[in-house]
Order: structure tokens, then sequence, then C-alpha cells
């Protein structure tokens, strides 16, 4: 178990070290925040409710998208394992006396703590300074909300991880990397909040994994849940764990399939 | 491991000597860009399964964005004023501009790398334009699959729309077009010059570029009035689609800008691109090599 927390630690030390190229990425999250916050407000001001999300719902919900891209990783369509394996690297991390899904799960945690600290809070803050926003003060959503995001980092970790495993098949995750960011930036709620798609659309996107890395969380904060949150919980922790556990199949079907070549 | 016995002294120069004849001429800009987005095309070939995986992704990466616009009208009918055909006339301009433009020049996003690489010295040292290398640098035939989604929003929008036709909207409707790729064009020099300055800054960067296309698919009148105003006059990005299309769709400006402002994309891609050049220029120059 210790060599995962230190796996951890060191993947969070290397991500903590460039400071002035967070400087630059928060400015970036928090300018496309301002551009999505218009958009969605002109959405809000000729019908000012959508879903059960009113105007400051919506502005707050871009802001903590906003905030959560780096941690969760929603612009990341695979881990650290897909570039390794396209380069030869992986056959280290065969070699290391750990389990392969645990070691990069690790690594992506430390790569998340550093990304909650240095890029959440800007992005929010600055958002809830610039409109009128619905943040609750209270400390009870926050304790929900940070149980949900944790459980929203298992399931993009999943996802990500079986997207690497493929390069042990194709030589290399690019493709599939960059097919499955697109499913994921929509049906995630990264474009638009889930709560205005319509209809059929909308029953498809609450019910897909994606909705688990964004929309659940974020609504758990806000309070603007459709279900208990039991309920929401539960869905995400469903999730994780069938996509986890398809990831350790496959990872047991490659380390059967793969040959590691020279010395 | 190496073989440890000395080398034999070479006996001729390891170089080829610089080219002594005085009529020899470097290559062309232009066709030294072509020359190398051919060679990198060849070598994207290679990996054809990923090249069109990779192309499908940047096709579907637009259809998305039009599935979320269309997601937005499926709640409302006007947005700011505008309908859902006209607002799919800005965003397909946009789109098409914005897609050719990063066909053309978004190569210039991998210059923050070989600069903290160094390996920008060795464009400065081939006989060819420096700007003609970086906007051609691994330059890949996937960008041609955002061409077909917005081509067609485009030709819908324009189907749709009540627009009666004359002469001048038709060459307006396609030189905002061309002048936005010229002014988004612009924007990626531009924007890429700063990684001459701050290597790290290059996120920063796609706040005026991915975000500014972002900007033009909407109408205007959906921001603050300084903000929409700083838009068009410290950045000029209401030009690239914003004022022409206010003249296509017969519209009055929301904001109450005057009206000659439409006709003025020829004159604002002209002077960024003149803009870009000197910056351009003046960043080479501020180049100093990581000198490992």
């Amino acid at each position: 178990m210790r060599v995962y927390f230190t796996a951890a630690r060191l993947s969070f030390r290397r991500y903590i070290t460039y400071r002035s190229a967070t400087f630059a990425g928060v400015v970036t999250n928090t300018a496309f925040g301002f551009i999505r916050a218009y958009i969605l407000l002109a959405m809000w001001h000729e019908k000012p409710q959508i879903g059960n999300y009113d105007a400051a719902d919506a502005v707050t919900y871009v802001f903590l998208t906003q905030g959560l891209i780096t941690p969760i990783g929603v612009f990341l369509g695979s881990t650290e394992l897909g570039p390794r394996i396209r380069t030869g690297e992986v056959a280290t991390d065969l070699y290391r006396p750990c389990d392969l899904q645990l070691w990069f799960l690790a690594t992506d945690l430390g790569r998340a703590a550093a990304g909650l600290l240095l890029r959440t809070i800007p992005p929010i803050v600055i958002g809830s300074v610039a409109f009128p926003t619905s943040l609750p003060t209270a400390p009870l959503p926050w304790l929900r909300f940070s149980v949900s995001c944790a459980l929203a980092l298992l399931i993009s970790f999943a996802i990500r991880y079986l997207v690497s495993l493929t390069a042990f098949w194709t030589m290399d995750e690019r493709g599939t990397a960059s097919l499955l960011l697109v499913v994921a930036m929509f049906f995630s709620g990264m474009i638009i909040p889930l709560v205005a798609m319509p209809g059929w659309l909308g029953s498809l996107a609450h019910a897909l994994p994606w909705s688990g890395t964004l929309q659940v969380p974020i609504d758990t904060l806000l309070g603007t849940n459709t279900t208990s949150f039991a309920d929401a919980v539960t869905f995400q922790f469903l999730w994780a764990a069938v996509l986890l556990a398809l990831g350790r199949a496959l990872t047991s079907a490659a380390r059967h399939k793969t040959v590691v070549q020279g010395g | 491991m190496a073989d440890l016995t000395p080398a034999p002294a070479p006996t001729s120069p390891a170089l080829p000597a610089p080219p002594l004849n005085p009529d020899f001429t470097p290559l062309p800009s232009p066709a030294a860009y072509l020359l190398l987005t051919r060679m990198w095309s060849r070598a994207a070939w290679q990996y054809r399964a990923s090249l069109l995986l990779t192309g499908t992704a940047q096709m579907l990466s637009t259809c998305l964005d039009l599935a979320a616009l269309l997601v937005m009208y499926s709640q409302v009918t006007t947005l700011a004023g505008f309908t859902l055909p006209q607002t799919l006339y800005l965003y397909g301009t946009t789109r098409l501009a914005f897609a050719l433009s990063d066909l053309i020049a978004s190569g210039i996003e991998n210059l923050s790398d070989s600069i903290r690489l160094g390996t920008f010295d060795v464009v400065l040292i081939r006989p060819v334009g420096t700007l003609a290398q970086v906007l051609a640098d691994q330059f890949t035939p996937k960008r041609f699959g955002k061409l077909i989604p917005s081509t067609a929003t485009l030709v819908w929008a324009i189907d749709t729309l009540p627009i009666t036709w004359t002469p001048l909207k038709a060459a307006i409707c396609v030189g905002t077009v061309l002048c936005g790729t010229v002014i988004y064009c612009a924007l990626w020099v531009l924007t890429g010059s700063i990684s001459f300055v701050a290597t790290d800054a290059r996120e920063t960067a796609n706040v005026i570029t991915y975000g500014g296309e972002l900007v033009t698919e909407f109408p205007f009148a959906i921001y603050q009035r300084p903000l929409a105003l700083m838009m068009t006059f410290a950045i000029p990005l209401a030009f690239i689609t914003w004022q022409p299309s206010l003249y296509v769709l017969g519209r009055h400006d929301p904001l109450g800008l005057p009206d000659f402002l439409r006709f003025a994309p020829p004159i604002v891609a002209v002077l960024f691109s003149a803009l870009a050049a000197i910056v351009w220029r003046a960043a080479v120059r501020h180049y100093r090599s990581t000198g490992s």
C-alpha cells in the first residue's frame, strides 16, 4: 500500500512544479468561464428556468466545471499509461511488483490533487465575484460535493485507463482517446449542462457514466439533484466499479498478450 | 556499448561545404511551406488508422458543438434576438474560417515546445523563411475533418435563411470566410509569438485563438457592451464574422456601431497581417537559444 502512496506523492510533486504554466492555465480556465457564462446567460435570459436551473445556477455551473477541468481530467483523453505503451516504457511498469491499474490510479490521484490545489479555486472565486452565483454557504453540501468529486475522478480515471489500454492492441491510443474525448466533452456537460438537454437525449446523458464526472457532483453541491444524495453517489459508485472491473479484466488480457522485446 | 578502439581520423569534412554558388537563392516561403506540408502529410499517412480516427474525431467535435447549439435552441427560440438559422450562419462562417486557419497555421502551436527544447535553432539555420517552417510544423491532414461539418452547416444556414441575394451580399459572404481566415491566421502568429517571451504561456494563447472562435460563433449582442467593444476595437474579433454578417443578415447592429464597420474586414485583415508580420520578426530577433 505504501508504494502507491509514494507514487501518488511523487506524481503530485511532479505536477505542482510548473508555477508559471499554472498561472497561464488559471487565466485560460477563467477567461473561458466568462465566455461560456455569457453564452448560457443569453439562453437563460430568454427562459429563466431551464431544467431545474435558474440563471445563477447556470453561471455557478460554468465556473465549477472550469475549475474541475484539471483535477477531474476532463480534457485528458488517456492516462500516463497510454504514451508509455506507445513508447515501450510500459515494459518497466510491467516489471514492477505492483498492480498496474493501482499504480496508474495512484499517479492520477497525485495529478488530480495538484490540479485541485492550483487550478480549481481561482476560476470559482473570480466567477462568483463577477456574477451572481448560487454557491452554498453551509458545510454539508461542500462535504457531499467532495465525496461526489472523488467518485467523479474514479469514473474519469477508469474510462481514461480503458482508453490507454487500447494501445496494447492498436499501438497508439491517441486515435481512440480523441474520439472518446469528443463524446466525453458532450456527455459530461462540459459544453452545455445536461439539464438543458431535452427529452430522450437528456435521459440518455444522465444515464451514461460521463454525467457522473461533472453534472452529478455539481448537482450535489447546488442541491439541484433530481434524486437523493444516496442515489447520486450509488450511481457514481456503480459506474466506477463496473469500469474499474472492466479495466482489471482487460489489463490481465493485455498482460497475457504483450511480449517485451529485447533487453 | 561503443567500440573503444579509436576511430580513424576523418579524411574529409563531415559536413558538406556551404553553397558558394553566387546564384544560390533560398526557396521562396510559399513553396517551402507547401513542400513541408506535403512532407508532414506523408509522415502522418504512415499511421493511417490513427489519422482516420483523429480526423473523424475532429469532424465529430465540430458536430457536437453544433449539437450543443441545437440543444440550446431546443429550449429557446431566439438568442439575443437571433434565430437558429441566423446563429448557424454566424457559427458556419466562424467555424469554416477557423478550420481553414487551423489547417494553414496551427503548426505554430508546437513553437513553445521547440523553443523550450532548443530545436528552434534548426529552423534558424535552414535557408527557408522561419514562419513558413513554423506554420507547417507537424502538419496533419486530420485537420481537413473540421471543414466538412462547418461547410455543411453554412450551406444549410444559407439555404434556410430568407435572404434576397445581391452580388454585394454574395461577395461579402465569401469575403467573410476569406478575411476571417486571414485574421485568425494573424491571431495564430501573434499569440504564437508570445512563446518567445514567455515559454510557459502557451495555454493563455488558447484564450485568443480557441476562445476567439467560441466568442464569434454567437451574436455579439450576448456579451456586455464594454466586452463587445473590446472585442471589436482591441482584438478585432468582431470583424471576423459578426460585422460582415450583420450586412448579409440585414440586421441593425444591436451595439449601435456605425454601418461602415461592416465593410471593414478586408482592411482589418491587411492591417492585422502586417502587425503579425512585424511582431513575428521582432519576436524571432528576441529568440535566445536554451544553449544546452
